[in-house]
């Protein structure tokens, strides 16, 4: 089917392509799903629009053409589908795994597709999908009706805030074109609507496969008063349009500085528009300054500065006054500034297999901004599928809910409704680095709104989560002058300046409190490394990596210290200095008294050293500097 | 107010991934292949960072089989940039003198898939920029922007993270990396209107000029240089032909042309009726090769 439109549009290119491209330069764009139940067509519909749209290439149509014989379902016709699913798994179990991204254009707009699954378990991969869109297009298969899967996606892109939901009635062909059936399936998902308090879709009676309603009205179709779908798509109303109506604000990315004389502040538009001369706000500061200039790149020096910039453009902003403002902080319109807050209620969809740790600190992001987070438990669970309240304990993988959170500081914001930009956010797992939830802000907790955090057992896990580290203890042995201390001081202050919450324990913080009271004896020697492996497992359960720095020369008792903590969490490290270089060191002049007789049982003079059998980690000194043994030990907990 | 155009969305939502990328990564580095989709990727990074330069170093994974042309522009366009070029060339590969008339499928693996790794591995880069746009082919459509390698370089399909939203997140653990494709979301044709628009330099093979042809296998090469070795009989026909995608020219097929303007070449594509990697040997073996290829690590 070609129609009149894109024959004009071909006739342009051939005969005055500068005037095609001039209009084409012109266009807008629209990101738009397909959605619905997994037999409803959305393959099928976007194969359609591609080849209405004449976006399928003539090998491209080859090579589909076998493969609709070799694995189609469609016997000798063309299966769109194929088309669409593009990973080898997905094609050879006929069904969409991932979000496929398709691109095609008409006169008016370019059209960027997402293509998202179906099925429950790939609810992730529906709201990746979901959440770069202006409009849903909901496919429902004209012979099943509404089914559960419909209702779940309409809750889905209802609660990702897209405004433009197209209901479209699909395989009409398949119910002879009956309005009957047609009403009666707008009519159920109305009233379903209704109670999410959705504004009613556009329903539009289609045949994917055989092109009816698709880029025209269909004759088929005579009771039907509305738009054709790819008309409709042309004119929607884009969600950057409306996002120019909100107050300025924009989020900063990145501190440009390329010399003394310039600091210019780069980001993406979220909302607004802002000129030079606008009086703005540094939120969360509050400091006010006024835009000097907006500054882009142009082959024309006197071009580089912008009159104006409007939501959804990428600038650099200067301002006229030397301000603080970084990487988090938004730059706002002075008047109406997005507040901070660090206590909301927020919608929650869970998307990773382990499910929701209420008090566990995760990873926030909003906007620019990356904070720590604690999920309460949930207020309630949502029912996907009837849409009703559970209560739930925690969200597994695809669940959605509303819970509160607490921040470890305020972070600006806007309620979702009102600002996507601003109210949208994820949560990532602190130590497997995944994405585990996509977030939706409803509103700001008063602190003196009191809310009552749940008593949760803060336990070892959640010492250690909130610090987003594995607990550790690393534990040096060797004589004495091998170099424990200083490798062990070196090592801490890499991990501290990596973020890492450490304590380092030597002969300095314990011999002259907690074990004043030991000497040098066996006996002694024995109750000092119980003490101090005691401590150090206290402090591994408060969730710190802890160092300890001690000669430790019995093999006993550096296991018992081993047996203490769960397994992996020891970490022995052999400092291997020989004898007799660690007594030419002598940094305390401690070998020379021994040698001497003036000090009694020291370790490797008048009393042994049993070097560990399978120590974790063997530093040598007489090869390694301290930095870089650190470097080593460094290397090995990144491993491990 | 008026409403911004699909090129200036896909421009600014480049830029923001680009300007997430050099805030969240410790050392990134941008794949420039010196193709036309290399040019609008780094005009793009240009204009993100301007007046700094881009923050990250230039990344050629070279083959020694590129065009001459090409290897004129990469200099030229590196330098222009104000930024730092890197050209890799595996060692193993050139100690054994891989080439694509000998070595078939073992060329492309030795010089690009291992080259890339070895490269990326050498110099510690953690976040790895290319110009691969999603209406290229089956499998990229579905790959996301920030898309993770294991410590293998491998990709794992359907593991993707979830993407939402323009919050990209950037973490990872030791060892792994990041490909990130900023121009995802733009097409062969937005890349032409954007390098007209932008009067953006390219590889004059690009347009159609008469240059020395032989042809085989169904493809129309070019001899580019006295390397290539012609079968008996085999003489370099003067043909007037262009280049819809540029790569190693043993591998590159020429389509006969007489579009030797930009406005041409465009009018050209758009009443084409086949599609762009056509012309590379690389897809043909199977409708899956490429999924293939980069869960080996292949860009």
């Amino acid at each position: 089917m070609v129609d009149a439109q894109s024959y004009q549009a071909e006739a342009l290119i051939g005969q005055d392509i500068e005037a095609y491209l001039a209009a084409h330069e012109e266009k807008t764009m629209l990101r738009f799903i397909t959605c619905g139940s997994v037999d409803d067509g959305k393959s099928t519909l976007i194969g359609r629009l591609l080849y209405d749209s004449k976006m399928i290439f003539d090998d491209q149509l080859s090579a589909l053409k076998a493969a609709s014989k070799k694995s189609g379902t469609q016997g000798e016709a063309i299966d769109f589908a194929l088309l669409v699913d593009g990973l080898a798994a997905e094609r050879e179990q006929g069904i969409t795994i991932d979000v496929a991204y398709r691109f095609f254009a008409t006169e008016k707009r370019k059209f960027i597709v997402a293509d998202t699954p179906g099925h429950e378990q790939y609810t992730r991969n529906m709201v990746t999908g979901a959440s770069t869109a202006d409009l849903a297009v909901l496919l429902v298969d004209a012979r099943q009706g509404i089914l559960t899967q419909t209702r779940r996606h309409a809750y889905l892109v209802h609660l990702l805030g897209i405004k433009h939901i197209v209901l479209a009635v699909n395989k009409m062909d398949l119910v002879d074109f009956d309005q009957m059936r047609f009403d009666e399936i707008v009519a159920d998902f109305t009233h379903f609507a209704a109670t999410l308090e959705m504004t009613p879709p556009l329903a539009i009676p289609i045949s994917g496969l055989a092109g009816d309603n698709i880029t025209e009205k269909s004759a088929n179709t005579p009771w039907y008063a509305g738009p054709a779908l790819l008309p409709h798509l042309e004119t929607v109303e884009l969600a950057e349009d409306a996002a120019q109506q909100a107050p300025f604000a924009m989020p900063v990315q990145w501190v440009n500085r390329p010399n003394l004389d310039f600091r210019g502040f780069s980001g993406r538009l979220a909302g607004g528009t802002v000129k030079p001369g606008d009086k703005v706000r540094i939120v969360p500061s509050g400091k006010t300054s006024t835009i000097a200039s907006i500054v882009t790149m142009a082959a024309d020096a006197s071009q580089c500065d912008l009159a104006e910039a409007v939501a959804g453009q990428s600038v650099t902003l200067t301002l006229k006054d030397e301000i603080d403002c970084s990487r988090g902080d938004v730059i706002a319109a002075a008047d109406n500034p997005p507040l901070a807050a660090d206590r909301f209620e927020a919608s929650l969809v869970w998307m990773d297999e382990t499910e929701t740790m209420p008090g566990r600190a995760y990873e926030l992001r909003i906007g620019t901004q990356a904070v720590s987070a604690r999920i309460q438990a949930p207020k309630y669970a949502v029912n996907v599928n009837n849409m009703e309240h559970l209560a739930a304990a925690s969200l597994g993988l695809n669940e959605i809910g509303v819970v509160e959170l607490a921040t470890d500081r305020p972070v600006v914001f806007a309620p979702f409704a009102d600002s996507q930009k601003l109210g949208s956010f994820v949560l990532i797992d602190k130590l497997t680095n995944a994405t585990v939830a996509a977030g939706m802000l409803h509103f700001s907790l008063r602190r003196a709104h009191n809310i009552h955090w749940q008593a949760v057992d803060v336990d070892r896990a959640a010492h250690a989560a909130l610090k987003g580290q594995q607990p550790k203890i690393l534990w040096f042995t060797g004589l004495s002058g091998s170099g424990k201390s200083t490798i062990a001081n070196a090592l801490e202050k890499k991990l501290h300046a990596n973020g890492k919450h450490t304590f380092l324990l030597d002969g300095d913080n314990v011999r002259h409190g907690l074990n004043k009271d030991l000497g040098f004896t066996d006996a002694d020697r024995i109750e000092n490394i119980r003490r101090i492996g005691e401590v150090a497992k206290l402090m591994t359960d408060a969730g710190l990596i802890v160092l300890t720095a001690f000669i430790s020369p019995f093999r006993a008792e550096r296991d018992m210290v081993r047996a203490l903590v769960p397994a992996g969490d020891f970490i022995e490290v052999h400092v291997d200095t020989p004898l007799d270089v660690a007594e030419r060191r002598d940094v305390k002049g401690l070998y020379k008294k021994a040698r001497a007789g003036t000090l009694k049982n020291f370790t490797g003079i008048d009393s042994p050293y049993e070097p560990p059998e399978t120590p974790e980690i063997v530093v040598n000194t007489t090869e390694l500097s301290a930095d870089e043994a650190a470097d080593v030990i460094i290397a090995y907990l990144d491993k491990h | 107010m008026p409403s911004l155009t699909h090129l200036q969305q896909l421009e600014a939502e480049s830029i923001e991934i680009m300007r997430e990328v050099v805030a969240q990564a410790e050392n990134p580095v941008m794949l420039y292949s010196v193709g036309k989709d290399s040019a609008a990727m780094l005009h793009v990074a240009k204009k993100a960072f301007f007046p700094s330069p881009p923050p990250f170093p230039l990344l050629h994974v070279d083959t020694t089989w590129k065009f001459q042309e090409m290897y004129k522009l990469r200099e030229k366009a590196a330098k222009e940039a104000g930024m730092e070029l890197i050209v890799y060339k595996n060692p193993e590969a050139e100690a054994q003198g891989i080439n694509p008339f000998d070595h078939g499928p073992l060329h492309t693996d030795m010089w690009k898939t291992e080259g890339l790794k070895q490269a990326l591995d050498k110099y510690g880069f953690d976040a790895a920029f290319g110009g691969a746009r999603r209406d290229e082919e089956k499998s990229r459509a579905k790959e996301r922007v920030f898309s993770f390698r294991s410590e293998n370089h491998q990709w794992d399909p359907k593991n993707q993270r979830p993407e939402i939203w323009s919050l990209y997140n950037a973490r990872k653990a030791q060892g792994e990396s990041i490909r990130v494709f900023p121009m995802s979301n733009w097409t062969e044709l937005d890349i032409w209107q954007y390098i007209r628009l932008e009067n953006i330099e390219i590889v004059p093979l690009y347009f159609a000029a008469p240059r020395p042809t032989v042809e085989r296998d169904g493809l129309l090469l070019m001899v580019d240089d006295e390397r290539f070795p012609l079968n008996e009989g085999e003489e370099p026909v003067m043909r007037s032909v262009r280049f819809r995608t540029l790569g190693c020219y043993p591998l590159t097929g020429a389509v006969e042309s007489e579009a030797a303007s930009l406005n041409e070449v465009i009018q050209e594509m758009l009443l084409t009726t086949t599609s762009e990697r056509q012309g590379r040997a690389i897809d043909h073996d199977a409708s899956a090769s490429m999924e293939k290829k980069k869960q080996q690590g292949y860009f």
